[in-house]
């Protein structure tokens, strides 16, 4: 018997009106205000707007003018625990989760020590179960301590719960131990989620390889260190017929080695990343740390076709690769600063505000996507409907904010939005049937 | 007052703005030429050299320019001091500004750090090579090396030849000739050449048929520790093919090099001591450019802003009559 996929600390369901909100669900053909009511943390009526009271003990929350979208589900964030609190831990990652209107996400294993056994893994649900604000999934490694030589015990760390495997930080380099993992997977289940660079291509590279790399005399990441091993790595899963999530895709290249794996019928999913889709190397020329993360900002070029191919499904979803470190840490020369930038607040509102508001995509779609992540871990997509646990949050489209300027949920500060002027931003996220965030500035009226 | 700087060519130096460290420093060439060095432009000032990589050369330079306009010196090397301790270049940085110096001079192997230094240290920063991005003084007394050379630099042909990839010199140059007037043609094996550098405007060649085109050549030094790496096959066919030797200098043309100079590798023996070759002068003009950057930052800002008031109050501070 497997253990659940997702763990939280528990907490009071919710008891909640939702008045007049705009709900928008691309899945069930929601477009239109509504009253949500929900009840014991599960959605008991969508009712016409201005239709319900808030039963006796319910909050009313004033939706007019407002969004009521399913929370958002992420993939790919990095909670630093065990070993790495300083930058992150299990209740202030999932805080900025919550603030960021997402109802789960799925932590990542390179920490200190690396996830990779059945204790460390064990130990870490405990810890979830007492800390974590909203539910997170975990995968472990794919390999022992993350060294790309041999197996992590894949079975057992299923049967207590991994959603999927990967040694996220760096890629699989060996050809062979892959293949041996999508032999396994056979087994045991569970997506291979793989970050890909060849690291013969990326050498001590710091950013991406292009016109602004040659000016600032920094060691480039070139696009195909990426692309190269998608081809590959797309090769290997079609000929052992296992299934594997590509990472964080940054480059051209990258898209057409996905849609070419995926035409093939390749069981190969991608993620995209907010800073992906809406920053370019442009960003690095001012060499802030905030703007360091790998795979790197890359060119124009790179940053449409992400969107392009996050519009037309060759990339599944959205995730934040939400990457948070010390200020010590990043306040240093930029090829020294580790790589990564925090993502989890900002995720719709940057994507809301540089691709929905200009019409690039629409609100829909990035809706569509930003709660897409987990089921490709196979995880329940949230969803607005009658007898659901409840996973919504409640956003105002048109509040504009600063980035940090309010400081942030996380403890770290890494953010490459930091400054920027965002439209949009989330006011409530229920979790899991809770309560699980609420703007401060929010009011709530009482029934 | 805002603090001035000198990082990078790209952000910091206008054709204006080298035009005017250029003839300051003519004007302090006179001083290298007295029995007594010394001139009390920046008596009482505090110039700290911040070296994070060993340099002699760039080092004593600075050295010898801040001490020739009387101004107190402060060396501070990474080896053998706290940074070793593991201390971070913050608060390093932090440190040493508590010595309350006017200008710091800093190298360093990471590119940007001179800008962290002068977000953290109230100092005006010199840029003394961060990384493989700039090296701003190296420019400055290339051009005016070549300005003295030649008188200008408007419509000449520079050949930067080598290893451009691991170069900050060809950075700061390739921009400081360009924004002279100069035409900069970049050549050296496609594995050193990095890739996009002709965004900035210059031709990229892989071989030397052209080079007589040239009316300065600029040889950059084959750095040892590359030939670990496997950018080229061997240094011997380096040298086959980019070599500059007296088969392929043209006596009419200029031979410049940033020092020190592998002889036998990016230059033949014959062409280092050949009449062509200005090594020697890049090293003299370094002194008095470094002295005029000085200058130009603590005494410069002085001035008001906008040409004619400099102008009428230039004679009034003349740095050898100060």
């Amino acid at each position: 018997m497997s253990a659940a996929p997702l763990v939280h600390r528990p907490s009071a369901a919710a008891d909640v009106l939702v008045s007049r909100a705009h709900v928008l669900d691309p899945r069930e053909g929601i477009d239109a205000p509504h009253d949500v009511l929900i009840r014991d943390g599960a959605i008991a009526e969508i009712a016409p707007p201005g239709s319900l009271e808030p039963p006796e003990g319910a909050e009313r929350v004033d939706g007019e003018g407002r969004h009521l979208l399913p929370a958002f589900v992420d993939p790919h964030v990095h909670l630093r625990t065990p070993g790495q609190k300083h930058k992150e831990d299990l209740d202030t990652g999932t805080r900025a989760a919550a603030a960021g209107g997402f109802c789960a996400v799925i932590a990542m294993p390179n920490t200190d020590p690396v996830v990779d056994s059945a204790p460390i893994l064990r130990a870490l649900r405990d810890e979830a179960a007492r800390e974590a604000r909203i539910p997170v999934g975990f995968t472990p490694c794919i390999t022992q301590g993350m060294d790309g030589a041999k197996l992590t015990e894949m079975a057992e760390l299923r049967d207590l719960g991994a959603v999927g495997f990967t040694d996220d930080g760096k890629p699989v380099v060996s050809a062979g131990m892959l293949r041996l993992a999508l032999q396994y997977q056979r087994m045991v289940g569970g997506v291979l989620a793989l970050h890909e660079e060849d690291p013969a291509l990326s050498g001590r590279g710091a950013m991406h390889e292009g016109v602004v790399s040659a000016m600032l005399g920094v060691s480039g990441i070139p696009s195909i260190s990426e692309s190269t091993m998608i081809a590959r790595d797309a090769a290997i899963a079609g000929y052992e017929g296992g299934r594997i999530h590509v990472q964080h895709v940054s480059a051209v290249e990258s898209v057409e080695a996905i849609a070419d794996a995926k035409s093939r019928g390749v069981q190969v999913t991608g993620e995209a990343s907010p800073h992906h889709l809406v920053l370019t190397d442009e960003e690095v020329r001012s060499l802030d740390t905030r703007m360091k993360m790998n795979p790197p900002l890359r060119s124009e070029r790179d940053r449409q076709a992400i969107v392009d191919a996050l519009r037309d499904g060759t990339l599944d979803c959205v995730a934040t690769d939400h990457a948070p470190h010390a200020r010590d840490e990043k306040e240093v020369p930029f090829e020294q600063a580790p790589m990564g930038t925090t993502g989890l607040e900002t995720a719709f509102a940057a994507l809301h505000t540089e691709l929905v508001l200009p019409g690039v995509l629409p609100l829909g779609l990035v809706v569509e996507r930003m709660t897409a992540g987990g089921a490709l871990f196979g995880l329940e997509v949230p969803r607005i409907e009658v007898g659901r646990e409840a996973n919504l949050t409640l956003v105002d489209l048109a509040a504009e904010w600063v980035v940090g300027e309010d400081g942030y949920e996380s403890r770290s500060e890494n953010c490459c939005f930091a400054g920027r002027r965002l439209t949009g931003r989330v006011l409530l996220t229920i979790a899991a049937g809770s309560v699980a965030y609420r703007q401060r500035a929010f009011a709530l009226t009482a029934a | 007052m805002t603090r001035r700087h000198l990082i990078s060519v790209e952000r910091d130096l206008d054709r204006e703005r080298i035009e005017r460290i250029v003839s300051l420093a003519g004007s302090f060439e006179e001083v290298a030429h007295r029995e007594i060095k010394k001139v009390p432009a920046l008596r009482g000032r505090t110039v700290l050299n911040l070296f994070y990589e060993a340099s002699t050369r760039t080092r004593s330079s600075f050295e010898l320019a801040a001490k020739r306009l009387s101004a107190d010196v402060v060396n501070f090397a990474a080896s053998g001091s706290s940074v070793e301790k593991g201390e971070s270049l913050k608060d390093t940085v932090l440190t040493l500004s508590a010595h309350k110096p006017d200008v710091v001079c800093v190298r360093t192997p990471w590119a940007g750090a001179a800008d962290l230094v002068a977000k953290w240290s109230g100092a005006s920063v010199v840029n003394a090579g961060d990384g493989k991005h700039e090296h701003p003084t190296q420019a400055l007394l290339d051009v005016y090396t070549l300005v003295r050379k030649l008188g200008a630099l408007d419509g000449a042909k520079i050949w930067i030849v080598g290893d451009v990839l691991h170069s900050r010199v060809a950075r700061s140059n390739i921009l400081a000739f360009q924004r002279m007037g100069a035409s900069v043609t970049l050549a050296g094996p496609p594995t050193l050449i990095p890739r996009g550098i002709e965004n900035l405007g210059c031709d990229v060649r892989y071989d030397l048929d052209e080079l007589r085109d040239a009316d300065v050549v600029y040889a950059l030094r084959m750095q040892n520790e590359r030939i670990d790496q496997p950018y080229l096959p061997t240094l011997r066919e380096y040298a086959e093919r980019f070599q500059i030797n007296g088969k392929r200098l043209h006596p009419r043309q200029v031979l410049m090099h940033p020092g020190p100079v592998n002889r036998g590798i990016e230059l033949s023996g014959e062409v280092v001591d050949s009449p062509q070759a200005v090594i020697t002068a890049q090293v003299e003009g370094g002194v008095v450019v470094r002295m005029a950057v000085l200058y130009e930052l603590l005494e410069g800002a002085r001035s008001p802003e906008g040409g004619g008031t400099r102008a009428t109050t230039a004679g009034a501070r003349d740095p050898q009559l100060a």
